[in-house]
């Protein structure tokens, strides 16, 4: 039987989701061994059968929390799809702020909707299974996900940093150029798609387990950035970890 | 006859957004599309961060029109800091948004409104039933998205598309590379406009304002000054003269009027405003679907979105040839040689509009002397649109109320749909409850 898969969206650009649909190619084949029974951004049909549940976005309010938690009864598989559910990520950046100054900047005035809350992980809500990282999540990430667990195999992230990758492309090492760049504590996967285009990695795929954030900090000393600039670029996607600069 | 229409989730108008009718013997007593989607505050978010990173993280702001909100974003930091980007820059900026636009037109037109068409209820059956159509528009998607993996790396958040210009500045191979997928839409673009040319709109009118950018002599997409009907142009600077954001209670959107009226933005909005300078082949196009301006159809939108397609596609390969010829002679960023400019920040403020898919998109910044931002302003197209889209629904309904109801539910369906308020918003959302 083809597993049911439920796609569902909290406080994020759904771009995630978006990537499905994007993969033209190969979205006719997967639905012949899958079966997507809850997709509002593509489909009219509500079923709550999904075996696998990819949620995508953060969870800001609390009526998100109990959908969450709903979702993660009636589900066998929960993963964390993209960087806004695994790590907060961009929407993270309003918690920096007092929680009071975000409706009157928005809104010029404080009254008039108060259910939003300080943002939050999928996981910090709910266990998750597994975790497809990135802003957005990678199309082939996502296939071969799938794949793996249609062959009954465990879904496995790489856990060594986006600079093997760019190495391996032999692309110029923009630090060394002086340029902020967080690909060497970044968990790898992405083919080192940004630093690729001479754009600094920004770290949206999370950090490896064992980020040495320290060595990395030393350099970005050295070529002249603050500390306070070197916090902000980590606080870009990874706002929620906790990092020691 | 009374009913009671709750359209419950519109999935996503930029989000999250419901739809409450109620009638009351043929009259309607309770009309709001109520948006509650969970705001995320990206105006707060850039306070106290360097203005560069700006366009990365409003980016973000929408998946789908990603290289609009980047190129609006950066064009506020440029006028901010006094930065003129080289002919160039520019040109490649224009290609982007046309394949921007194109992804999102077709996206919209294939996957959401062609299944209607069918009276499929979604894409699934559709690519089950019609196979053909389905594979073309994903045909037409994948040759848009591969036009911006070739420059920026994707379309959902592009890369190195930076204050100034391009981190990574398109190589030769490159440039022939698009222009090889630009051709390769052509036969599939002349069959599109042939499928929608069987396929008839709804007839209905409501004249309102269109607002859309315009130049001279170009179909405005990357620049222009503000324009709507009997108004006079103005400089983007002052669109606070040109449309007002109002706080309403039920939705965490805000409305937008120019002036008293409500306004449509979009498709059909530009074509309105400067069908003079669409390309023949679009106009050729135009012609076939029956459109013709000024048309006040809204759900002529969706054809004026197929018209819009024909005009990216020729007007990026006419683009394509300008940049071809600059390749060798100018260099490519602003700097002289080639490189990103300088940034010098000075205390002040910047505005940038350009047209997303959905409409005039605007940001606006207020900076210190060190480019660290302190104030900043989003209006995004699909809120300039809500209003207008409540007068239509409170202008058709009379005229519908004797269908049976899932007619009515239909039509206001596709009325909303026609709008294209946001990708999830436009599959079928209606939950309606009838009271008889």
């Amino acid at each position: 039987m083809k597993p049911k898969i439920g796609v569902f969206s909290f406080s994020s650009c759904e771009g995630c989701q978006l990537q499905i649909l994007n993969l033209e190619e190969e979205f006719t084949t997967l639905l012949g061994f899958i079966e997507i029974v809850n997709f509002r951004e593509a489909i009219d049909e509500k079923r709550e059968d999904y075996d696998i549940a990819f949620i995508e976005g953060s969870i800001t309010r609390e009526s998100d929390i109990e959908e969450l938690k709903h979702i993660r009864e009636k589900a066998k598989i929960l993963v964390a799809f993209g960087a806004c559910a695994d790590l907060g990520g961009i929407n993270a950046l309003k918690n920096l702020h007092p929680q009071d100054s975000w409706l009157p900047a928005v809104y010029g005035r404080r009254d008039l909707f108060s259910d939003t809350m300080l943002t939050k992980r999928v996981k910090d809500i709910v266990p998750i299974d597994f975790t497809i990282p990135g802003c957005p999540i990678d199309k082939g990430e996502f296939l071969r996900f799938v794949q793996s667990l249609l062959l009954g195999v465990q879904p496995r992230l790489p856990d060594y940093p986006v600079c093997v990758e760019c190495r391996s492309k032999g692309n110029v090492c923009l630090v060394e150029e002086g340029k902020w760049c967080l690909g060497s504590v970044t968990r790898a996967g992405c083919g080192a798609i940004c630093p690729t285009f001479r754009d600094p990695c920004a770290g949206c795929r999370g950090l490896t387990s064992a980020p040495n954030i320290e060595s990395l900090c030393n350099i970005l000393t050295e070529k002249g950035y603050s500390k306070e600039e070197i916090k902000n670029k980590f606080n870009i996607f990874n706002g929620l970890e906790v990092i020691n600069i | 006859m009374s009913h009671d229409i709750n359209i419950k989730h519109i999935t996503r108008v930029e989000g999250h957004g419901n739809i409450v009718l109620n009638i009351r013997e043929g009259r309607i007593e309770e009309l709001r599309l109520e948006i509650v989607e969970s705001p995320r505050f990206f105006e707060v978010m850039l306070i106290g961060r360097n203005i560069l990173e700006a366009p990365p993280i409003t980016s973000r702001i929408c998946g789908i029109c990603a290289i609009s909100h980047t190129a609006a974003s950066i064009k506020a930091c440029e006028d901010a800091l006094g930065i003129i980007p080289s002919e160039n820059v520019v040109l490649l900026r224009k290609i982007l948004l046309h394949a921007e636009l194109l992804q999102s037109h077709i996206l919209h037109l294939y996957l959401l409104v062609a299944p209607d068409l069918f009276g499929a209820g979604s894409v699934i059956p559709l690519a089950a039933s019609n196979p053909d159509i389905v594979k073309r528009g994903l045909r037409l998607k994948k040759a848009a998205n591969d036009i911006c993996r070739v420059l920026v790396g994707r379309h959902i958040h592009p890369i190195g598309m930076v204050v100034g210009g391009f981190t990574k500045a398109p190589a030769r191979k490159d440039l022939d590379e698009v222009r090889r997928i630009l051709e390769s839409m052509i036969p599939d673009m002349e069959e599109t406009v042939s499928f929608f040319e069987e396929h008839r709109m709804p007839e209905f009118n409501r004249p309102t304002k269109y607002c859309s950018i315009r130049e001279e002599n170009e179909y405005a997409l990357y620049n222009g000054l503000l324009y709507s009907k009997d108004n006079p142009l103005l400089e983007v600077q002052r669109y606070k003269e040109f449309i007002t954001e109002n706080v309403v209670a039920y939705s965490t959107a805000k409305h937008v009027r120019s002036g008293d009226s409500p306004i449509m933005v979009g498709a059909l909005a530009r074509l309105n405003n400067n069908y003079s300078n669409i390309s023949d082949m679009a106009k050729n196009a135009a012609q076939r679907l029956g459109l013709a301006v000024s048309c006040t159809n809204p759900f002529m939108n969706n054809i004026a979105q197929v018209v819009e397609c024909v005009h990216s596609v020729y007007d990026s390969l006419n683009i394509l040839d300008v940049l071809d010829a600059n390749l060798s002679s100018a260099p490519f960023n602003s700097d002289g040689k080639g490189g990103l400019p300088a940034i010098e920040p000075h205390e002040g403020t910047g505005v940038g509009v350009v047209e997303a898919p959905r409409g005039s998109l605007y940001h606006e910044y207020g900076i210190d002397d060190k480019g660290i931002i302190r104030s900043a302003n989003c209006i995004i197209p699909t809120a300039q649109n809500l209003l207008n889209i409540e007068k239509d629904i409170e202008a058709i309904v009379p005229a519908i109320l004797d269908l049976p109801k899932e007619a009515i539910e239909r039509r206001l369906e596709m009325l909303v749909r026609a709008y294209d308020p946001c990708i999830s918003c436009s599959t079928h959302f209606l939950e309606v409850k009838f009271i008889e």
